[in-house]
């Protein structure tokens, strides 16, 4: 790893001031990604500036809506009882992130901000039509994940929460990679009522998406028969050692129906 | 460089880092306690578990600085007296060990799974919370069997 300086500020003013301020800034949350990058030398920022000091962590949940705030762990994700009861698939989801040592450390912004191909969160943000909070503006999750590793954030913006209002019942269905528990293909599914049915993808392309034809069907008949007939296309799949594209294509219609099912 | 203090096994200890000083290498190298294994480079297989503020992490996954004023538990803080924790203990009397590069990591995870998940741990759940930690010997089952006999004696 190269060498750069370390900040730690105590308020989102300075910090936003900070990374401003730097040639080279990066920010760091649970470091679960970044670290492991800097060690590869694939980043080599000038500064660090950790967003730990900031104590912007926690869950909470209204009548109708969820806030998560940007610094919440995977782990306090997965055990907050309230988000177990208002969407309990997402509290799952985050369970289902990596490992316990991970779990402990990764947050939901750096997850959210890094928006790897394969990350579980993304899905889920797409289903619940989640908004991302920034310092200086909120942003539709339908136009937060623009592709690979690339979001909407401008250079230096820092997330501060994520919100949702509470669907009616949604549930995640993943498909991990053995060895590194990402997603091969992940499926969350939310049914919102009258507002209708929405399905996040991840892991399948190059940037988690929703799958238009099954939220259609969806909406007029929740069950796994009513998707039945949606062809899902391999074109633009991604494709490695782990899984051809024409794999993940049959996973996102496996995966979708274990979701409904789920969901119940 | 900036100094950091801390809390290892109970003991204040401090020193200079550098910002890119992971935790492991003060641990291991400023403190000289090399109990705390380092087997990858990619944030992997766990050798490198120790628990931080009770909470177990990849000490090779955080940056020293930024440990300054936290409590550390490492594998050479569990025996009291000569006498070894009960989850150490289980891994001698199961054989859960073969090599024991994995083992500070595993006995490390397997305390951790003790204080989320109680002392009552099915197989299963075992299984799935060593998702972190890689042994590249045992094939696991001692360890496994180790664990839930070392919970049970906690
Ligand atoms: C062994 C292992 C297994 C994993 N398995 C999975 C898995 O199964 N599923 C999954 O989804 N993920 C997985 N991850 C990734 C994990 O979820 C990370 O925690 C996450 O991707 C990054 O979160 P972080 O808080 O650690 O962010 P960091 O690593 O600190 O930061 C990541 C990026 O986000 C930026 N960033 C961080 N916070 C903010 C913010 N508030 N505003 C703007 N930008 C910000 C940083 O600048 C950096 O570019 C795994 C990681 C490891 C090491
Ligand atoms: S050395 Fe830390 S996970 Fe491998
Ligand atoms: S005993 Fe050798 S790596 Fe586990």
């Amino acid at each position: 790893m190269y060498e750069f300086e370390y900040h730690r500020p105590k308020k989102l003013a300075d910090a936003v001031k900070l990374i401003k301020s730097k040639k080279e800034g990066k920010l760091m949350a649970g470091g679960m990604t970044l670290i492991p990058t800097m060690k590869q030398r694939l980043a080599a920022p000038t500064d660090v500036i950790d967003l730990s000091g900031l104590g912007n962590s926690g869950v909470n949940v209204s009548k109708t809506k969820v806030t998560i705030k940007a610094g919440t762990t995977h782990a306090e994700v997965a055990s907050s009882s309230d988000l177990k009861k208002a969407a309990p698939a997402l509290a799952a989801l985050a369970g289902m992130i990596g490992d316990p040592h991970v779990r402990h450390k990764g947050t939901i912004g750096g997850s959210v901000a890094n928006a790897d191909p394969a990350a579980d969160y993304p899905a889920a943000l797409l289903a619940l039509n989640a908004k991302v909070v920034t310092d200086s503006r909120t942003i539709e999750a339908d136009k937060f994940f623009k592709g690979l590793f690339e979001t909407a954030l401008r250079t230096n913006e820092i997330i501060k929460q994520v919100e949702f209002e509470i669907p009616a019942r949604s549930a995640y269905s993943k498909f991990p990679n053995p060895a590194s528990r990402y997603a091969m293909v992940g499926v969350f599914v939310a049914d919102f009522g009258k507002k209708g049915v929405r399905v996040g993808v991840t892991g399948a392309k190059g940037s988690a998406y929703r799958e238009k034809a099954m939220e259609k069907a969806l909406t007029a008949d929740f069950s796994a028969d009513a998707i039945a007939k949606v062809k899902i296309k391999a074109d633009d799949m991604n494709e490695d050692i782990h899984a051809s594209a024409e794999y993940r294509a049959h996973l996102v219609g496996v995966m979708a129906k274990r979701a409904i099912a789920a969901a119940g | 460089m900036p100094a950091i203090s801390m809390t290892v096994n109970g003991e204040k200890v401090c020193g200079d880092v550098e910002g890119r000083t992971l935790l492991v290498d003060f641990i291991r190298g400023n403190l000289g306690k090399t109990g705390t294994h380092v087997g990858c480079d990619t944030s992997q297989c766990g050798a490198c578990v120790v628990h931080v503020d009770g909470k177990a992490i990849k000490s090779c996954t955080a940056l020293a600085v930024a440990c300054d004023g936290v409590t550390v538990n490492t594998v050479e803080g569990l025996a009291k007296n000569g006498t070894l924790h009960p989850m150490q203990e289980a891994f001698r009397e199961h054989h859960g060990l073969q090599c024991g590069f994995c083992t500070p990591g595993m006995i490390m995870a397997g305390i951790d799974i003790v204080k989320r998940k109680g002392k009552k741990l099915k197989e299963e759940t075992i299984r799935e919370e060593l998702e972190g930690n890689i042994c590249r010997c045992t094939g696991y089952h001692n360890i496994v069997k180790a664990i839930q006999a070392g919970a049970a004696k906690m």
